[in-house]
């Protein structure tokens, strides 16, 4: 009698003080219902098939454990993927991100009509990546493309740019950082703008020039901004997709298949889910990784609020 | 030390209106200048035309022999302590307050020293490693203080750097503030909408209204000496009682607000041509009717409010539309709603020409007013 008094008290109290958790579960519901049917489920599918072998439908057939992960650690193309992936990430975001700031930075200035050069700036987020994909196509054709007549202009030697294996990685980035940079250049440009005028008034007081307030001031009351420009324009790069798929189509001689290009072709071309699969979690394990060490490292020179 | 000298400034900052017309002034080097005024009448607004923030669109500003209106704040010498204190939300309060030092290359031990001295004299020795926002709103502004005081510049602006003080903290800092620039010599330019702060730390004080200067003097002689009815009754607290009073040339006496007739003596009779004033008095003017008062000059008011400041009493009355107010010395036990005979002096009133707001006289009786120290045994 006294025992089982004692537990239903125990499981009241549970019960009560479960509540929190309980309300906030019923608000999160609908974002979690989402999430499952979009991210959590595909995503342990993923990973599901990638220690199988897969039928044309892509259902598993035959359990082959990691060998999907050791035939593709072996893979002589996978390996150049993973080098496409990682200089495309070095070639884009870096200059992305410098390019973005130094755009910000200069449609900062209080100048008459900077608002049409904030609007031209930013212009490059309300393009989709296939149009502006076909346009860069027309720019780098090999004979009517503007690039090459400019190098004929000037007398220089013209450039195979998409057929090329050397320049095709190189390319396809500057199309990427084009692409990117309006979204940077906006969110930059918000958080130059929330900083407070009168910290440059008292800098100047003091005589600080514009170099020293841009080290001392604004770089560090930005970085949160740049933080998240940058790991967001890591996962971008990581991820990048249609560029590729319009402009070179992972080629030429795989110079510019990067991972996600290639676990498209495995899937959908070759129909080998199992090893698409394989390479899925692979480069989410990439992405997770970079990530984690970004929050580590980067943020310890974050200045928050 | 260098002296500051505005010809004929004026700012607008939409071309249209004036936020600031007319500003003549030379501060002396050396000098703590006060200005003063309300809210929105302009104060901010010449400070930063100083300190070169913002441009002068019309008049010649001199710092030192210079002409300086296109000079960049840099090369103004001057520091200036902003209202809502501008610090750097990122750097500790160390590197606050010797950013400038760092950006004029002062050597690293010479910048501990003085961040060390400054910070000892503004208590803020202990918070030297925080950041800003884990201060107070007082502690950021002593941290504001320390990094203008800390550049040694000849000149100091100041925007009202005591406004988030509690009372007592104010007070001292008043008092250190003025020390500090006695000994360093500094020309102290401070903006404030205090009065107290105006009457106690200046040593001449602009009153600003509209952005028009009111008046320009030491703070005693403002005090006596008001030149119009704005400036008699914004300085002072409480401040100075005013009423409408109508000249009878006939009777050579004044009528204050229907109620009170007060004579006036022969020598100034020239006062009669003015038929329309402004009559104002002091608080601690009004005093209580005596049996020798006649009965002209008597008025029995009710007070409608009475507070008693230990030891001081202040109640107030309507007189002809107007609250005014009375201060007593001592604790007197008045209750709300008694009659109160009351009696002002010829001699207290201060009068202003109603049409020019010009002062046409000042109070002559100056209580306890004392020429010279030879009162001192
Ligand atoms: N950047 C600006 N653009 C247009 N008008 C302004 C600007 N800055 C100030 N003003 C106007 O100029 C007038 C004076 O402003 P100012 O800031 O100098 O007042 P203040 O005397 O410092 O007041 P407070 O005691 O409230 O700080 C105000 O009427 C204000 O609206
Ligand atoms: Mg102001």
């Amino acid at each position: 009698m006294k025992e089982s008094s004692v537990s239903l008290l125990a499981k009241s109290s549970i019960w009560k003080k479960s509540l929190n958790a309980r309300t906030a579960l019923l608000y999160l519901f609908p974002s979690i219902l989402l999430f499952s049917v979009f991210v959590f489920y595909p995503m342990f599918r993923t990973i599901y098939l990638s220690f199988f072998l897969t039928d044309q439908h892509g259902s598993a057939a035959l359990f082959v454990g990691l060998e999907n992960y050791t035939y593709l650690l072996e893979s002589q193309a996978f390996r150049n993927s993973i080098k496409a992936t990682i200089l495309f990430v070095l070639y884009t975001v870096p200059a992305g991100v410098i390019l973005a700031l130094f755009l910000a930075l200069i449609a900062n200035e209080k100048l008459r009509g900077i608002g049409f050069f904030r609007t031209i700036y930013s212009s490059t987020m309300g393009i989709s990546v296939a149009a502006s994909s076909v346009v860069w196509l027309f720019l780098f054709h090999p004979s009517v493309g503007m690039f090459n007549r400019f190098l004929s202009l000037m007398n220089l030697p013209e450039v195979q740019w998409l057929l090329d294996p050397d320049w095709a990685l190189l390319s396809v980035s500057i199309s990427t950082i084009w692409l990117n940079t309006g979204f940077s250049f906006l969110i930059l440009l918000g958080g130059l703008q929330n900083i407070d005028g009168y910290l440059y008034e008292s800098a100047k007081i003091d005589g600080a020039g514009y170099w020293y307030q841009l080290r001392r001031i604004t770089i560090p009351m930005l970085s949160p901004t740049l933080f998240f420009i940058i790991t967001i324009s890591l996962i971008n790069a990581f991820q990048s997709f249609g560029q590729i798929d319009i402009l070179t189509k992972g080629g030429p001689s795989q110079a510019t298949n990067l991972i996600v290009y290639s676990i498209y072709r495995e899937a959908f071309v070759n129909y080998q889910f199992g090893t698409a699969s394989a390479q899925a979690v692979f480069l989410f394990l990439c992405i997770l990784i970079v990530t984690i060490l970004q929050f580590k490292f980067g943020e310890r020179k974050v200045h928050y609020q | 030390m260098k002296k500051v000298e505005l010809l004929n400034v004026s700012k607008t900052y939409d071309k249209k209106t004036e936020v600031i017309s007319n500003i003549n002034v030379t501060i002396e080097p050396g000098e703590f200048f006060v200005l003063v005024g309300p809210s929105g009448c302009g104060k901010s607004t010449m400070l930063r035309m100083i300190a070169g923030l913002e441009d002068i669109t019309g008049g010649i500003l001199r710092i030192g022999e210079k002409e300086a209106n296109h000079l960049p704040p840099s090369k103004r010498d001057i520091s200036m302590v902003f209202q809502n204190y501008a610090l750097y939300p990122h750097l500790t309060v160390m590197e606050n307050i010797v950013f400038g030092l760092h950006v004029k290359k002062i050597p690293k031990l010479e910048r501990k020293t003085r961040c060390n001295d400054v910070a000892a004299m503004l208590g803020l020795s202990e918070y030297l490693n925080r950041k800003p926002r884990e201060l107070s709103g007082g502690q950021r502004q002593r941290v504001a203080l320390a990094r203008a005081i800390v550049n040694e510049a000849p000149i100091c602006l100041m925007d009202e750097p005591l406004s988030n003080l509690d009372a007592k903290l104010r007070a001292h800092m008043r008092s250190e503030i003025r020390q500090i620039q006695r000994r360093l010599g500094i020309t102290m330019i401070y903006v404030t909408h205090d009065q107290v702060e105006a009457m106690t730390m200046g040593d001449r004080i602009m009153i600003l209204h509209d952005g028009k200067i009111q008046q320009i003097g030491k703070p005693i002689d403002i005090y006596n000496h008001p030149a119009n009815p704005f400036v008699a009754t914004f300085i002072g607290s409480p401040p100075m009682n005013i009423a409408e009073g109508v000249m009878n040339e006939m009777q050579s006496e004044i009528l204050i607000a229907d109620i009170c007739k007060i004579k006036i003596p022969d020598e100034d009779s020239r006062l009669l041509q003015t038929k329309q004033v402004l009559v104002g008095i002091r608080p601690e003017h009004i005093k209580a009717a005596s049996k020798e008062t006649s009965h002209e000059s008597r008025m029995v008011v009710e007070a409608i409010n009475v507070e008693i400041l230990g030891n001081e009493t202040i109640f107030s009355f309507k007189v002809g539309g107007h609250e005014w107010m009375a201060k007593w010395n001592g604790q007197w036990r008045l209750q709300v709603g008694d009659r109160i005979p009351i009696q002002m002096k010829y001699e207290s009133i201060c009068l202003f020409d109603r049409k020019t707001n010009e002062r046409i006289k000042a109070p002559t009786d100056i209580e306890n007013f004392i020429l010279d120290k030879e009162v001192f045994l």
